[in-house]
């Protein structure tokens, strides 16, 4: 189980990364999205991993789940989904408002030139 | 337990939403309102200065959980101090934003502020590394926001490039959390620098790594070269008023640094050992030199301050980086300095925009109300380059001081004093293409007569010049409180022991009822 979710976390990661380069904000804000998959998963597993394990005390139980990154997780996934909420507003109003969905500065005058490059 | 450390955080909160909710449409009650609230803060960020000046450490338990099981408020003299500064800052950015109009060419501009506001005093007041974490999400989700006031594209695309790079940072700080959680299973920052001395030598790998990605986020945050790319565009696209509040967003960064970096992970662990003067140093020294040569080579008079205030955070990573008292107080007084020099370049730049077509740095016919603003130029202009009489100069000598005993001492040498001549060379380069070529170029009579900047936006510039000024004047003060924050910060046990020591709801056995 270890080397699954290890490998799964890995992959996203990865993935996000190569997406996160990308010059046009739509892949960039996918790649965005993999990384915090990813980081969840992480923060999940920072508690170690256990199967069937109970969060909270109860009397006659032995093995128990760590609770508290359960709550981070939480946490984290409620600000990660807002946060890519407002990124694809503002990107959406940036594209709208010029034609032109590049992350990086554009030298002046030359957006017209730019449909060649992706 | 007071309960006032939690005002700072709670009255931007309640005043935020009442004035979305009740004020929405009427500029003259949020305007009252928004100033009345910051005064408020500036009053509460004062008593607790007071309170903590004496070395007394505040603990506020939310809900009465006690330390490493529930979050904790923490106020020492490092974290009063800061909360001070912003609210200080606060008012005078607000006062500029009400004079010049600002806050009228967008919706919910003083909502956001004091949202703003929350989020930078929770960043200062927070003892928990996870809680920290949220508050960077509240002043960054504001920060979007006030980023794009007032619409226009070159806004938006300048906003999409901040935000995405601040979304990055805050999955890298995410990983760094989960790996702290992971070696230590704590994130209270008192009950870790307690784990943290514990951990055996032999297997640190795991901490090693969570320090170093902790320390990258607080530099993505603090515009530390080469992680400084957001901040040019994003700080020269702001609206004028948001960008000179920026000015106290890096140094949430260099706070968290200064606060991290002595407490859990102090300079003489082993752990973190070569983090500070093999690393931190150099890209600090780098810093300096970039931002002052984008001065010189700035084509816009908004990147121009811009690279300026990368240039002096740069300056106060390179102090910080020593991580002796001496470099941690010369530190503390040029955060103070350079926040107010940077927020009034930043308004400055704005009232020379109100007077001509655009900022470039190109001589232009003379602007309304040129005089007055050339001097408030000049008097700015000297403070950042750090020129005497102004406290920038003062700032300067107590780094160069400090860094005598470094290992390094020749290279931070020759990097501040070099960078401070081309500085010097920059600004008076955009001042003189400003305002007095200007006199040279025939008044274009079909242009538009531009309207002088309202008298507001002279008294929030000359205010915090002002406060520049008594900077340089109780210098002496202002440094030996500096110096009393590093002995403090220096010697953690009392913050350590309050904070983990004070028993809360869960501390007693329970009785039966």
């Amino acid at each position: 189980m270890e080397f699954l979710v290890a490998s799964a976390i890995g992959i996203m990661t990865a993935a996000g990364l190569y997406l996160l380069l990308r010059l046009r904000t739509f892949p960039v804000i996918l790649g965005i999205s993999l990384l915090t998959y990813a980081v969840n998963v992480f923060l999940f597993t920072s508690g170690r991993l256990t199967v069937g394990g109970a969060p909270i005390l109860r009397d006659g139980v032995t093995q128990y789940a760590d609770p508290l990154p359960q709550a981070l997780v939480l946490t984290a996934i409620v600000i990660s989904f807002g946060m890519t909420a407002v990124v694809v507003m503002i990107a959406l109003g940036a594209f709208l408002g010029s034609n032109n969905d590049f992350v990086d500065d554009q030298p002046e005058g030359q957006d017209d030139q730019m449909e060649g490059r992706s | 337990m007071t309960h006032w450390i939690v005002a700072p955080v709670i009255l931007p909160a309640l005043l935020a939403p009442f004035i979305v909710l009740a004020a929405r449409f009427h500029i003259g009650i949020q305007r009252s309102f928004s100033v009345a609230g910051v005064l408020a803060l500036i009053g509460c960020a004062a008593g607790l200065a007071w309170q903590t000046s004496d070395g007394t450490i505040l603990l506020y338990q939310l809900g009465d959980w006690a330390a490493p099981f529930g979050i904790v408020l923490v106020g020492d003299r490092l974290s009063t101090m800061m909360v001070l500064l912003t609210a200080v800052l606060g008012l005078f950015v607000l006062l500029y934003a009400i004079g010049s109009g600002w806050d009228n060419r967008g919706w919910h501009f003083h909502a956001l502020f004091q949202f703003q506001l929350m989020g930078i005093m929770g960043a200062f007041l927070t003892g928990d590394l996870f809680n920290l974490f949220v508050f960077f999400e509240v002043l960054l989700i504001a920060s979007y926001g006030l980023m794009i006031h007032a619409g226009g594209n070159a806004r938006l695309r300048a906003g999409v490039q901040y935000v995405l790079f601040n979304l990055i940072g805050s999955t890298l700080f995410l990983f760094a959390l989960g790996s702290i959680y992971a070696e230590t299973g704590t994130l209270n920052m008192a009950d870790l620098a307690n784990r943290v001395a514990l951990i055996d030598p032999a297997e640190t790998v795991g901490i090693r790594v969570a320090a170093v990605l902790l320390l990258l986020v607080f530099a993505i945050k603090a515009a530390l070269v080469p992680l400084h790319f957001w901040l040019p565009s994003s700080y020269a696209e702001a609206p004028a008023p948001v960008a000179a509040l920026f000015a106290i967003m890096t140094k949430v960064g260099a706070y968290a640094i200064i606060r991290v970096y002595t407490l859990v992970f102090p300079p003489d662990v082993e752990v973190t050992s070569g983090l500070h003067d093999v690393w931190l140093q150099p890209a600090a020294l780098i810093s300096v030199a970039l931002g002052m040569i984008g001065v010189l080579a700035a084509q816009r008079l908004d990147r121009l301050v811009a690279f300026s205030v990368i240039g002096s955070m740069g300056m106060v990573m390179v102090t910080i980086s020593l991580f002796t008292p001496a470099g941690i107080a010369a530190a503390l007084y040029y955060i103070v300095h350079s926040t107010f020099a940077g927020a009034v370049l930043f308004l400055i730049s704005d009232l020379v925009r109100t007077g001509r077509r655009d900022l470039e740095l190109t001589p232009q016919p003379t602007m309304s109300g040129a005089a007055l603003t050339a001097g408030l130029f000049f008097v700015g202009a000297i403070a950042m380059a750090g020129l005497p009489p102004l406290s920038g100069f003062l700032g300067k000598l107590l780094v160069l001081e400090a860094a005598f005993s470094s290992d390094l001492m020749v290279w931070i040498w020759t990097v501040v004093l070099v960078s401070s001549l081309i500085s010097i060379l920059g600004f008076a380069r955009a001042g003189s293409v400003l305002f007095w070529k200007a006199h040279s170029v025939a008044p274009d009579n079909g242009a538009p007569v531009r309207e002088r900047p309202a008298p507001l936006a002279y008294v929030a510039v000359g205010g915090l010049l002002s406060l520049l000024i008594a900077n340089t004047v109780f210098a002496g003060q202002v440094h030996g409180y500096t110096s009393k924050i590093a002995a403090q910060l220096f010697a953690p046990e009392p913050y350590i022991t309050t904070v983990v020591d004070t028993p809360g709801k869960l501390s007693e056995p329970k009785e039966d009822k």
